[in-house]
């Protein structure tokens, strides 16, 4: 914390080049011409193809898009969808928007965290599971509505929804 | 590709519906709704279905955008008798293959409303459901293949495009557009017309289009369908729009929560490329327009314009104080003109039809239709479309299909964490702009939420206030301290643990925020707080003459 010297992040961990997911986004920056604005769609490329956005990835996409640390840093904080840590290898995302929030979605959200002792936004332990919420997710006429796994869960019901999560927890 | 090239393509594909007219076509609608329902399993079960019985000559099926009543879903249509089957699934695809196409008798316990209605309408267009309906912003939208451009061009598709680029000077698209009298359909209501006229009358070398499609408001899914069930019709209004403003650029920033809206739109404007209706000298012409699309990161103030702009840069979406408006000073410091998806959808038929005809629909201060989001405790949750002027009445119980489990109407809430409620005393309200505000509600975008007495209004109001606390975008002061204020006082309201006097500075607060913020995030923050303190404050001042509460803190003043 302490250690201010001309190079911050000094000490994060380049990528590797060969890494796939690397190529992703140096592909994607090419397509781009490493125009500085496209930095929002570079950074869903590299959250598609990591499922969060590690700091050394910043440090890189940072670099090649001559960008300063705290410029990237800043538009990643600023923006939900983009997230810092992993999400978990399964999620359960519960939308809280208001045609949810009017058909009981606070319920569902607070059995699965009784259930699961975890609240939004965070991380089972192993890394299996993780809990979100949306503010909306435009699914209003299948209220309350639930996503695990990229998979639309509609007129949710808890019991089922933890039913579902346990089983997919169980089959790796 | 010239004008006559297209005008052969579109020739070619007209014959060939044309010979298809005798032919049956089944509409699954796969929108973002049904395809959660399931409607995909039901379009590959129905093909395969149709491939056994060797009846592929003679019946296409269609996947479709939205049809309107989601939470029947998954639905499918089957022209021409225009009988609509509710939640349909892979059992009974057998069955109404061979009773609706085969026999010809449709079945009455599966179709459309048959669990709500005592006889369901065997042609869904007698139902009320549609009748009380005008589709312009959503037309086709349940008819067409989306991901087809073929089928966009039978239904007159880039008609109204090819007409301005050929017999309308932009001054004449302009005039036709106010004539029209058509208003901004992402909430503020702004003449429409008149923002392209300002964008029109700046010189620059480089103006932009933008399409608002970061549809923010919880409970709003208007945009999303309309980019997903017909995404042809928003790019045709954004290439008019560039053509009538002298924009040569436009960028559509679509919410990244709508994957399948972006995918459908990309290809569009691959689909348009192709044709070469987007591109340089299009068609022939001397103009040229090309088209882009950002992906939003969920943030709701990026609806606001400013903010916008700011994250089509590739920046951070904060909002910028105007003056300058957009109009003057947009992206990278050009003219840029800023429309909603809706609007957009709604300009080809204007240009086609007249802007007379268009002004004629609707109430003398708000012309047209307006598309809106029906969810929350309803019957028919989904989307409609209804001229402005519509009463919330005619929209819950005629179309809606009154509240879900035979409860007692409370409230319906419009404008989402802008907006405001309006109590059951008025819903006889026409919904238009004026009235909407004249009751301390908003237009909006169009998000109604039907609720009934189980909802409490303290806690809706506090479910704003948390949403408009955490969207925030911190920038200035009154919004970020002041949404955080609020909340907190209306939790403690909500734990019976509040006093007169923090009603009271609550009110206060409200004011403040409203008045000293500096974009529409926060000036409208205040909103349902005030409406549900207008229209429902004895469930404030219930929990505060609470004598629990009182026992806790002391309100004597202390002089």
């Amino acid at each position: 914390m302490t250690n201010h010297t001309h190079q911050p992040l000094a000490h994060v961990k380049e990528l590797s080049a060969t890494d796939p997911r690397v190529k992703l986004i140096a592909a994607k920056m090419k397509k781009e011409n490493y125009r500085p604005d496209a930095l929002i769609e570079i950074l869903h490329t590299a959250q598609n193809s990591y499922g969060h956005l590690p700091i050394n990835v910043l440090k890189y996409i940072s670099n090649k898009l001559h960008l300063p640390p705290s410029r990237v840093f800043s538009t990643v904080s600023f923006y939900h969808f983009f997230s810092l840590k992993s999400k978990g290898e399964h999620t359960c995302l519960v939308c809280t928007g208001t045609a949810c929030y009017v058909k009981g979605a606070q319920q569902i959200l607070k059995e699965v965290e009784k259930a699961f002792r975890l609240k939004p936004g965070e991380v089972s332990a192993d890394n299996k599971l993780g809990v979100q919420v949306a503010r909306c997710i435009g699914a209003c006429g299948l209220a309350p509505a639930v996503i695990i796994d990229d998979e639309v869960q509609a007129k949710a019901d808890a019991d089922a929804i933890i039913a579902k999560l346990n089983s997919k927890m169980e089959t790796v | 590709m010239n004008r006559l090239d297209l005008k052969t393509i579109i020739y070619a594909e007209k014959a060939k519906d044309q010979s298809n007219k005798q032919r049956h076509k089944i509409c699954v609608c796969c929108g973002a709704g049904c395809l959660s329902s399931g409607s995909e399993d039901v379009f590959k079960k129905l093909q395969e279905e149709i491939k056994n019985r060797g009846l592929e000559s003679e019946i296409d099926i269609i996947p479709t955008g939205c049809m309107g009543p989601c939470n029947q879903g998954p639905l499918i249509k089957c022209l021409p008798e225009y009988a609509i089957y509710q939640k349909v699934d892979c059992s009974n695809i057998s069955r109404i293959v061979q009773s609706q196409l085969i026999d010809k008798k449709p079945i009455e316990d599966l179709l459309l409303f048959s669990d709500s209605r005592p006889k369901p309408f065997i042609n869904a267009q007698e139902d009320p459901y549609f009748k009380k309906q005008m589709k312009i912003a959503l037309k086709n939208c349940g008819h067409l293949n989306p991901e087809k451009i073929e089928d966009y061009l039978v239904h007159d598709g880039y008609k109204a495009f090819d007409k301005v680029l050929f017999e309308m000077s932009p001054e004449d698209v302009i005039a036709e557009i106010k004539q029209s009298r058509i208003r901004g359909r992402g909430g503020a209501g702004y003449p429409t017309g008149f923002k392209w006229e300002t964008v029109y009358k700046y010189v620059s070398k480089q103006k932009y289009v933008i399409c608002n499609g970061d549809e923010g408001d919880p409970g709003a899914f208007m945009d999303r369908s309309v980019l997903e069930g017909n995404p042809h019709r928003v790019l045709e209004g954004m290439a008019i729009a560039g053509y009538a403003v002298g924009a040569s650029k436009g960028y559509a920033y679509i919410r990244g929560e709508y994957p399948l809206a972006i995918k459908r739109f990309e290809l569009a404007i691959k689909q348009a490329k192709k044709l070469g209706l987007l591109g340089n000298n299009i068609l022939g012409s001397e103009f040229s327009f090309d088209v882009e699309v950002r992906i939003g990161a969920g943030a709701f103030v990026c609806g606001e314009e400013t903010a916008l702009i700011a994250s089509i840069e590739g920046k951070r979406g904060t909002p910028k104080p105007r003056p300058p408006y957009p109009a003057e000073s947009g992206l990278w410091g050009m003219p840029t003109l800023i429309n909603n998806v809706e609007t957009l959808a709604a300009i080809a038929p204007i240009i086609n039809n007249s802007g007379e005809w268009y002004s004629e629909i609707g109430t003398a201060k708000s012309a047209g239709t307006k598309v809106f989001a029906l969810a929350g405790k309803i019957n028919n949750a989904g989307l409609i479309e209804v001229p402005m002027g519509t009463t919330l009445r005619e929209i819950i119980y005629d179309i809606g299909g009154g509240i879900q489990g035979g409860g007692e109407f409370k409230a319906a809430q419009t404008g989402g964490p802008s907006g405001g409620c309006i109590p059951a005393a008025h819903l006889d309200v026409k919904m238009d702009y004026e009235s909407l505000t004249s009751l301390g509600s908003i237009m909006g975008s169009g998000g109604l939420i039907v609720m009934d007495e189980s909802s409490d209004m303290v806690d809706v109001a506090r479910f704003f206030m948390e949403f408009c606390m955490d969207e925030s975008c911190g920038k200035c002061v009154p919004c970020r301290v002041g949404t955080k204020m609020m909340h907190d006082l209306l939790k403690k309201i909500c734990d019976n643990k509040a006093t007169a006097l923090d009603l009271e500075r609550l009110e206060e607060l409200a004011v403040y925020v409203k008045e000293a913020s500096l974009c529409g995030l926060g000036g409208s923050a205040p909103n349902p707080l005030l409406s549900t303190l207008r229209h429902f404050r004895e469930e404030y001042e219930n929990r505060i003459s609470n004598p629990q509460a009182k026992s806790k803190t002391d309100l004597q003043p202390t002089t």
